[in-house]
């Protein structure tokens, strides 16, 4: 089967997410999903936006959103959930009748054939689903123990979202698990990460950033799976700041939730980005990919005992 | 409040002051106004006090107040509505933050994407804040997380006009009539 929809990448994918872009082109096209790029796509406008102006940041969305619509794209997906808040609310807001006119007015279109905003995770776990994902997996991720942190956009306010549980969402758990690893329940999954202002106060970003962490390893994770690029950044690109500024040593890797996915189903690491993570995972693959090998190794040497 | 009432769409009188907000909020470790502090002086009218507090500059937009209100109100709508009447009233009590958006905005405006190099440039220059996140450029260099020139969208002129309309509506109509009175004279001679 073979599903066609719209494409909307986020502008961090050609930045500082280059491996969480990769990665989803590459396991969205082997699990059978076409991606189609919204041509000419343009930002979203992100917080910034929001934080100046309503109408400017339904307007900037609106233009991708009415893109993607004449493209001939009911459902367009985007991997940043950022950028999905955006557009998802603009749709949203604009069921309102004055503000669309006002928005119109800004984007100088009626903006009548937009298309609805949908995350990848939910492409994947809703439209592709577990099932069908652990039927393709060649590479299970035993011995793999993972918490999923989903960040504090991807299921809420609910309303606008409308997509899994607000506060306590499980599909990327789902997808996870489906690949073979372990996931570990988790209290932080929609704790925000300090977000944006890493740059401007890397105080606060350092302490929820860090307080996620803590939480990660407290839950006893070899590692924790995300799927924003701003709160991937945060825990690992960052992980210098976090641990000076708290005093911890944590080393434990952020992986982007398609990276561990393209994994399992066979992919290469430099299919995925793998290199491209701040904070070394090579340790932690290691150990997971070994761990079948061990337990044969284990279980060979225990009938050596008994044959003994 | 009715200011606020009439550009959030929300009902800020409907707080009854259960502390919801406040209590999962992850930046009021860093607020001097808790934020259900924020709601009930609005409910009071007293503009001042809530214009010039650091937390609505502070609020990371998270959602969970908003996800978690009894009563239903946007209360993370209402956060960026005080944000945008305090820029319109020249405040800005954690400038920093309102030069990265500006700074960030920019960038869109001038590429039709955000250029992120190009953001920390124009929040250097606003802000004289050399040392910005200098310590994770090496790493963001080394991993080629760092694009080297913006991309340029064909549309960036759509994107500026957008921003254009939005900064001077009045202008934008007057330019626009101007046009078609121009042409309306051209096709008449």
């Amino acid at each position: 089967m073979t599903l066609r929809i719209g494409y909307y990448p986020g502008c961090s994918g050609a930045g500082t997410s280059t491996e969480y872009e990769q990665s989803t082109r590459a396991v969205l096209r082997k699990l059978g999903v076409e991606l189609h790029e919204v041509p000419d796509w343009s930002c979203c406008g992100s917080t910034p936006a929001h934080t100046v102006s309503h109408t400017l940041s339904a307007a900037l969305s609106a233009r991708n959103l009415e893109l993607a619509g004449r493209a001939g794209f009911d459902l367009v997906a985007t991997p940043c959930p950022s950028c999905l808040a955006n557009l998802r609310t603009a749709g949203h807001k604009m069921e309102n009748a004055d503000f669309r006119a006002e928005v119109s007015r800004l984007v100088g279109a009626d903006c009548a054939d937009m298309a609805d905003a949908r995350s990848t995770v939910e492409v994947l776990a809703r439209m592709v689903g577990p099932k069908a994902v652990a039927q393709r997996v060649t590479r299970p991720l035993k011995g793999l123990k993972v918490v999923c942190y989903y960040g504090c956009l991807m299921t809420r306010p609910p309303e606008v979202m409308d997509f899994d549980d607000p506060e306590n969402p499980t599909a990327m758990d789902e997808l996870l698990a489906a690949c073979g690893a372990e996931v570990l329940p988790f209290a932080y999954k929609v704790e925000c990460c300090g977000a944006a202002a890493g740059t401007v106060r890397g105080d606060i970003t350092a302490e929820l950033s860090g307080r996620i962490l803590d939480a990660a390893v407290a839950a006893g994770a070899d590692a924790v799976v995300a799927a924003c690029p701003l709160c991937q950044m945060n825990l690992d690109l960052r992980r210098g700041q976090i641990n000076k500024a708290r005093g911890t040593v944590h080393d434990l890797p952020v992986f982007y939730f398609t990276q561990l996915m393209g994994l399992a189903l066979g992919l290469s690491s430099s299919d995925l980005g793998i290199k491209k993570l701040a904070v070394d995972p090579n340790p932690v693959l290691r150990r997971a990919f070994a761990a079948p090998k061990e337990d044969a190794a284990g279980k060979k040497s225990k009938e050596g005992r008994e044959c003994a | 409040m009715r200011a606020v009432r009439e550009r959030s769409g929300q009902r800020p009188e409907l707080c009854y002051q259960c502390g919801t907000c406040t209590a999962g909020c992850p930046f009021n470790f860093v607020y001097d106004l808790p934020v259900g502090r924020i709601m009930r002086l609005v409910q009071l009218g007293r503009r001042e006090e809530v214009l010039s507090s650091r937390s609505i500059w502070l609020c990371g937009s998270c959602q969970a107040c908003t996800t978690r209100c009894p009563n239903a109100i946007d209360v993370a709508r209402i956060m960026d509505v005080l944000r945008h009447m305090a820029r319109e009233a020249g405040l800005a009590t954690e400038p920093r933050v309102k030069a990265f958006g500006d700074a960030f905005l920019d960038s869109v405006a001038r590429n039709g994407r955000v250029y992120e190099l190009g953001v920390v440039a124009g929040y250097v220059r606003r802000t004289g804040d050399v040392f910005a996140d200098a310590d994770l450029a090496p790493t963001a260099l080394m991993k080629g997380k760092l694009g080297l020139l913006p991309h340029r969208i064909k549309g960036r002129e759509h994107v500026a006009a957008i921003f254009r309309r939005w900064r001077e509506p009045d202008a934008e109509a007057e330019a626009a009539n101007a046009a078609q009175a121009a042409q309306n004279g051209g096709t008449s001679e």
